[in-house]
């Protein structure tokens, strides 16, 4: 029994939620063995070998290979699989892309963003936007599942020699085509990413008082989330919206201001490690999850926040 | 062309779910439901194509019990021109969704396929790459926009870097993000002509397709609870507590 994961990276540098996964592959089988497909993406492939829990680099080189398509990656996937019994990739917007298109071609029906792992095949995986969790058992012979990659530790990168196999690429169907990629221009951590996230709400009462929020986020190199209600009010662009129908975060710090705590804001939010909640509504239900809360006028309490964080000399960035 | 759009009939987005306590799942008697969100964001963008004069046709599918029907009225009340409902009382894993509606687009054939990117019961987020996988189609997932040209889509991708532009041809499967649009709400008036509109009944066992689950269900059940509730009395304490005590600045 071997597990073949999926690496992500951009062509260059592994991504770093591959760790992860390859961590959450490992407890399911000794035997990781990963793919790396791309273009000219050999440092990766060596960079992958690095890594004591891999067992062996698989490195297919093609031009075809250098976006990840999923219409081009999948053949390649389902080719490999039959040595596999377990298809792994992380649950973000690359795994999430491909993996479904490989299951449907194996006839596979797949285990989407697990974040436990039972046994080779019985998985925990938040549903309705982690308001449940399910246990799951798999009864295909093979499996193909994506992990959530801040469920699972980060794997050690060095130490390790793992044998690297060159892999021929296989034909493609020459149906989709790349253009261009156009990473955020902001200045601030990826939403989904980063490490401290403070969120406005309705309570801010107008995009332009964002900016009391923007300030911290400087000082704290957070990145900055919103709750529906300030989407829909138009303070914010909804790629900020943190929640059920938006994104999903887990950072150490989330700071909740002016935000009441409605049931699909909290869907977004509430695994994070520490919650601190801004509002002026001592009853409103942010409070009850909240390690820290402070009933206060956030426009008070804002400006305050700044002028104490600028009074401590350590902030980690 | 004719586009098919896919929507799936939730638990309402502002309902607390509460698990049953014998662990099977989760409450749906008496809870409000409504069509899943990000698929009001593709039947919204099959019926601006179809206004812009680029498709002829716009059909709502849906798969589930009698009260499915309900989110192929609203697709029906908001542009829509005909519906399909696939009659089901069992729960249909992605895989077998993704067969039921091949063979709806064999028999429909749609060039353009739009589907929610995910749905916010099951958060599987795998239907519309299954469909297109089982077709052979090329997909675009996550998308916030829609580009129609001659024989391909310019479709936007949201992915977790930024935005990822493809080219892909038609035929092909776009996944819908929350920002691709912003789906409009019925009038009375269009509310009632939908009544008029014709939604065929097909039940899932005259399809022939397989579509036993995979995946058991072993255990549903809450989330370890938070014990927040915890109060400061000033934003000096707040500061110096997330500094000495939570360590996380």
């Amino acid at each position: 029994m071997s597990v073949l994961l999926i690496a992500e990276h951009n062509n260059s540098n592994l991504k770093v939620f591959t760790l992860n996964a390859i961590s959450a592959a490992s407890k399911i089988d000794a035997d990781v063995h990963v793919l790396v497909a791309g273009n000219k993406c050999e440092n990766v492939a060596k960079e992958l070998s690095a890594v004591p829990l891999v067992k062996k680099v698989l490195y297919s080189d093609s031009r075809d290979y250098e976006h990840y398509l999923a219409e081009n990656l999948s053949p390649l996937i389902v080719k490999l699989s039959e040595r596999y019994t377990h298809i792994i990739s992380s649950a973000n917007t690359f795994g999430k892309n491909f993996m479904p298109r490989v299951a449907a071609l194996l006839d596979i029906s797949q285990v989407s963003d697990i974040i436990k792992i039972n046994s080779p095949d019985t998985f925990v995986r938040p549903i309705y936007a982690g308001n449940a969790f399910a246990t799951v058992k798999s009864n295909d012979k093979k499996k193909c599942i994506t992990i959530r990659p801040t469920s699972f530790d980060p794997a050690p990168t060095s130490g390790g020699s793992a044998p690297i196999e060159k892999i021929d690429a296989v034909d493609v169907p020459n149906i989709s085509k790349f253009i261009k990629r156009e990473e955020s221009k902001s200045e601030r951590p990826e939403l989904g990413t980063a490490r401290v996230v403070i969120s406005g709400g309705r309570g801010m009462q107008s995009g332009e008082n964002f900016k009391l929020i923007n300030a911290i986020a400087d000082k704290l190199n957070a990145a900055i989330g919103a709750s529906r209600a300030a989407v829909d009010a138009g303070y914010i662009s909804n790629d900020h919206q943190v929640g059920q129908t938006g994104k999903v975060v887990v950072p150490d710090l989330y700071i909740a201001v002016g935000i009441s705590g409605a049931i699909q804001h909290l869907a977004g939010m509430k695994e994070s490690k520490v919650i601190v909640a801004i509002n002026k509504d001592g009853e409103a239900p942010i409070f009850s999850i909240a390690d820290y809360g402070l009933e206060a006028d956030l426009f008070e309490a804002l400006p305050q926040f700044l002028e104490e964080l600028n009074k401590l000399n350590t902030i980690q960035k | 062309m004719k586009i098919l759009v896919a929507v799936k009939r939730v638990i309402d987005y502002n309902v607390q779910i509460r698990v049953k306590e014998d662990g099977t799942g989760v409450h749906t008697d008496n809870v409000k439901m409504a069509t899943n969100p990000p698929d009001d964001n593709a039947v919204e963008e099959a019926v601006k194509i179809k206004e812009s004069g680029k498709a002829t046709e716009v059909i709502a599918v849906t798969i589930g019990n009698e009260k499915a029907q309900e989110s192929v009225r609203k697709a029906l009340a908001v542009g829509a021109d005909r519906g399909i409902h696939i009659i089901t009382d069992s729960n249909v894993e992605p895989l077998g969704a993704a067969k039921i509606l091949k063979k709806i687009v064999e028999k429909e054939n749609p060039e353009l396929v739009l589907l929610g990117k995910q749905a916010i019961d099951d958060d599987t987020a795998q239907r519309g790459q299954m469909l297109a996988a089982l077709l052979g189609w090329s997909q675009g997932t996550f998308a916030s926009n829609l580009n129609i040209k001659d024989k391909v889509l310019e479709v936007t991708r949201e992915v977790d870097e930024g935005l990822e532009t493809l080219e892909i041809n038609i035929p092909a499967v776009v996944t819908c993000d929350l920002r691709l649009n912003e789906p409009r709400y019925a009038s009375l008036p269009n509310i009632m002509k939908a009544k008029k509109k014709a939604i065929e009944q097909i039940i899932v066992k005259d399809l022939g397709v397989d579509i036993a689950n995979r995946i058991q269900l072993l255990k549903v059940e809450e989330p370890p609870k938070r014990k927040g509730g915890t109060k400061v009395n000033s934003v000096a304490e707040l500061v110096s507590k997330l500094k000495n005590e939570a360590k996380v600045i």
